[in-house]
């Protein structure tokens, strides 16, 4: 019997594996796919966001400005890149300042400190490659950009260290209460007798809800559509570009990345399939055409990717944390839209305090393991890097070519406390295939590498998810394994 | 302290520091990132290589191996499986620095007195032409799925459609097809084709594969593998036309959509780039702005024949030497080739007026029939280059004369001039 099972380790399910793993607790995660942050929680703004937006008073505005607040140290402490460039949210007509000043107000309300409003000719000293026809801007200091999967994957890996068990391919396909109380979960990989759910399923929450009981709200699928450009454009602006809000979200925004690349999307259109992450030619021509509106000079000829991510919104106003009526032991963190991603650590905060009101008892574990290391070449002197080749020749093979990431770095992600287990898997550890030849060069290698260390064959490694196999067979054995993986 | 770092051990780095050794420069290493030499030539298995270079038909892998026996036979150095990070030019004479990193010497500052780039180029890929879609497993750069094909041993599908018909998307057209997959189509976006006219004949034709001109790919549909792609016609302005779609259901889909130098390095060294070549500024010496840095191959401009990237190469080695043994011109001349109409690009770009005739590579941008290439300088000079066909897919070459060259003030301008012929 576990004392909480998690159902789902994006970020909101990984801050609160992390937040769990303080306590002297049997605590497991349950994760559907081969990896974990594979859903919103990879494709999305990567931006922390200030906390002006949400009206004051709604949980996700003090969740908000909290995990804003609480990232820095966590990032600090988990290596996670993370870079505190600040927000201006541009006025690109008079009537939009009123817009400006109602957020500038909320923004106060909500305890966002250091807000400004800039008149014209401040916000383009700021921002020189701004549309010069805006008409002010509103200046939030402590909007932030950090690489939203490693976020996850780093609370997930200390939860991991600190003997939370996370399985992954274990998606739950049943749930049942148990008459001495507690739940069974039904996976392919058995049944999970636990006394707490956390259900932190993303886009899925209400279908794992409904697996218990009926819910009163559903999600709402909603897609967005990115351009990911070259590291030529990636200095294009220096903080993060916003519009104006619609009522479809926070507009199209146009911002750098950790990676050193510039980030321009999203569009938000309504979808049925929570699988689709295609990005439509409207959606690319919509969010070029807006993009231009506040930064004309992007130059989308340095385009090296274009994604999607579906945003897990619901028909409810405001983030629905709380546990279920009928089974206070069943504690949703569902329709967690934006600003999930800056809200993330203080929902897990959240979380652990309403699972002890419903009688979770947690008592701080005597050792726990706050810290987290990641060797990257590239932010090493070249002192340390020799040092690092010395220890071990393979970090001075260079694999991916336009990221600089080593063998010895590839080989370290799929020995992390949570391996990865895809070529995407590695990409999203260190890097390798990120960059402008998008794995054109390395990828061959870097699936050679996680065959060779996984000791698996190399036709059974996928792209990413399982059933994304790359190779149909070998061309000189007759073997054919085509869909196998 | 070296005299000569050459970066790159494919095609044009092999031949660069063999004529530079020829040339009497002895201090000579040459860097390779891989773990072999030979670059790209080592995945093309297919035959075609040579002719104008040996006068005999070679694999490339073939082509390669007299180059590096050649290079075993010099002195030349070459460390392999080390990669370059950084260029930093000497100022006023003073030596370039390298910075590499490997396995087996570690970060290293290594210090020269010249530097032939021969980094190569790398594929467009489905991000630089915002392909819209899913973004399933099975989309593919061609040069990728050749590598896992010819290198590694690996089928990556069995219904394959391509886009784009650049040479190396054809030649796997022909090797999937040869593999026992089956070509559904290739695909192009322009009204004529990228690749080599040959290419054309003995990769799709032969094979019975269709060649959809003025066609692209406007739907991606799989969220694991891909399972469907849908082709469009486009008008003139490159538009889909609604109505026209075509559904292929595949597993595959090869991109061959064009090359691009790879010029991080000679971006971040300052270096003078031309925007159309997406390759450094070059004299007929193929020296580069910074005096002592030179550049030949597909780093300087993509090339269609392997033999000419030697040829080019070797220009570029004999340059060096040159520059080496005291021959150095300090920045780039003052003489520029400009595109007129119908060019879309020129390499060299300067010239130096009292060389003599040059040679000079050029591509135009747009399929003719008969049509000549003119070239008049700014004193009135002309010259007519005549081909039955001009072709952007097709690089030309050709050698303006002493006279031409001697008699310009500051310009000599290339255009293509049609039904003069």
């Amino acid at each position: 019997m576990y004392d909480v099972i998690l159902i789902g380790c994006g970020v909101v399910g990984a801050a609160t594996a992390y937040q769990l793993a303080r306590y002297d607790l049997k605590v497991a995660v349950l994760e559907a796919q081969n990896d974990v942050a594979n859903g919103t929680t990879k494709a999305n703004s990567a931006i922390l966001h200030a906390g002006y937006d949400p009206e004051p008073g709604t949980r996700m505005a003090a969740l908000n400005v909290e995990g804003n607040k609480m990232a820095k140290e966590l990032c600090r402490k988990l290596d996670v890149p993370f870079r505190p460039v600040g927000s201006l949210l541009l006025a690109l007509s008079e009537a939009q300042k009123t817009t400006l000043q109602t957020l500038y107000v909320r923004g106060l309300a909500n305890g966002v400190p250091g807000l400004a409003l800039l008149d014209r000719e401040a916000t383009l000293a700021m921002e020189p490659g701004l549309n010069p026809e805006l008409t002010g801007a509103l200046y939030a200091p402590t909007a932030a950009i950090v690489n939203p999967w490693e976020y996850a994957l780093a609370m997930a890996e200390t939860a991991v260290v600190n003997g939370v068990e996370l399985h992954r391919r274990c998606p739950v396909t049943g749930i049942r209460p148990l008459p001495e109380g507690g739940f069974a979960l039904q996976t392919p990989r058995g049944e999970w007798q636990t006394r707490f759910v956390v259900n932190a399923a993303g886009v899925n929450a209400d279908k794992v809800h409904t697996l218990l009981e009926p819910v009163p709200w559903k999600i709402t699928p909603n897609r967005g559509s990115y351009f990911l450009l070259d590291k030529a454009e990636g200095s294009r602006v220096g903080h993060v570009i916003f519009q104006c809000p619609g009522p479809n979200g926070k507009g199209v925004l146009v911002a750098p990345t950790v990676h050193g690349n510039l980030l321009v999307g999203p569009d938000a259109q309504p979808v049925e399939d929570r699988r689709d992450l295609g990005t439509p030619a409207s959606a690319l021509d919509f969010v070029r055409t807006q993009a231009r509106r506040s930064v004309p000079g992007i130059d989308f000829s340095q385009n090296i990717r274009n994604f999607a991510g579906i945003r897990a919104n619901s028909d409810q106003e405001d983030f629905i944390i709380q546990p279920s009526p009928a089974y206070p032991a069943f504690l949703d963190l569902a329709g967690i839209k934006s600003p999930g991603l800056t809200a993330a650590p203080a929902i897990g905060k959240r979380a652990v305090e309403l699972l002890a009101e419903a009688g979770l008892v947690c008592r701080p574990k005597a050792q726990f393991i706050a810290e987290r290391h990641v060797v990257r070449m590239d932010r090493l002197s070249p002192a340390e890097k020799n040092v690092q080749i010395a220890r071990d020749p393979r970090y001075g093979r260079v694999i991916c070519r336009c990221e600089t990431v080593t063998e010895g770095e590839i080989v370290a992600a799929l020995h992390s406390p949570i391996p990865a287990l895809s070529i995407n898997g590695v990409k999203r550890r260190c890097n390798a295939g990120m960059g402008r030849c998008q794995g054109g060069f390395c990828g061959p290698r870097v699936q050679e590498i996680i065959a060779r260390e996984l000791g698996i064959d190399q036709t059974a490694v996928p792209m990413d998810q399982d059933g994304s196999w790359v190779l149909a067979g070998e061309t000189k054995t007759g073997r054919e394994v085509t869909g196998d993986v | 302290m070296y005299d000569l770092i050459v970066l790159g051990g494919g095609p044009a780095g092999l031949a660069a520091a063999c004529r530079a050794w020829q040339e009497g420069v002895r201090r000579i290493l040459l860097v390779e990132r891989d773990d072999a030499l030979g670059g790209i030539l080592n995945q093309c298995i297919h035959n075609g290589f040579g002719l104008h270079r040996f006068s005999e038909e070679l694999t490339g892998p073939e082509y390669a191996g007299r180059y590096i026996r050649m290079l075993g036979q010099t002195g030349v150095e070459v460390r392999l499986a080390t990669m370059a990070l950084q260029i930093l030019p000497g100022q006023d004479g003073a030596p370039h620095e390298v910075h590499t990193l490997s396995p087996t010497h570690g970060y290293e500052v290594l210090q020269t007195r010249a530097i032939v780039l021969a980094m190569g180029c790398r594929e467009r890929t489905r991000g630089a032409i915002a392909l819209p879609g899913e973004r399933p497993a099975g989309i593919f750069t061609a040069g990728a799925a050749q590598r896992y094909l010819n290198i590694e041993g690996y089928l990556v599908g069995r219904r394959v459609v391509i886009l784009g018909s650049g040479d190396i998307g054809l030649i796997m057209a022909r090797r999937m097809t040869l593999e026992g997959a089956k070509v559904l189509a290739c695909v192009e976006v322009m009204p004529y084709s990228g690749g080599l006219t040959r290419n054309i004949v003995q990769c799709l034709q032969d094979y019975d594969i269709p060649l959809y001109l003025s066609h692209t790919v406007t739907d991606i549909k799989g969220h694991d593998r891909l399972e469907q792609v849908t082709v469009s016609q486009v008008d003139a302005n490159r538009r889909p036309i609604p109505g026209t779609e075509m559904v292929f259901d595949c597993d595959t889909l090869l991109l061959s959509v064009g090359l691009i130098p790879e010029n991080e390095l000679t971006r971040q060294a300052g270096i003078e780039m031309d925007r159309r070549t997406h390759g450094a500024v070059v004299s007929e010496a193929m020296q580069t702005s910074v005096p002592g840095i030179f550049a030949c191959g597909n780093v300087l401009h993509v090339h269609d024949l392997v033999d000419y990237v030697s040829a080019e190469s070797e220009r570029a080695g004999a340059a060096a030497a040159a520059y080496l043994q005291g021959n150095p011109s300090a920045s780039l001349p003052s003489l520029r080739l400009d595109n007129g109409a119908g060019i879309a690009y020129t390499v060299p770009q300067r010239l130096h007026p009292g060389i003599g005739e040059a040679q000079v590579f050029f591509r135009v941008n747009r399929v003719t029939g008969p049509a000549a290439v003119v070239a008049e300088n700014d004193a009135g000079e002309t010259s007519r280059f005549r081909r039955l066909r001009f072709a952007p897919g097709e690089m030309e070459r050709i050698t303006l004369p002493a006279n031409l060259v001697a008699t310009a003030k500051e310009h000599i301008t290339l255009r293509l001039e049609e039904g003069s012929v």
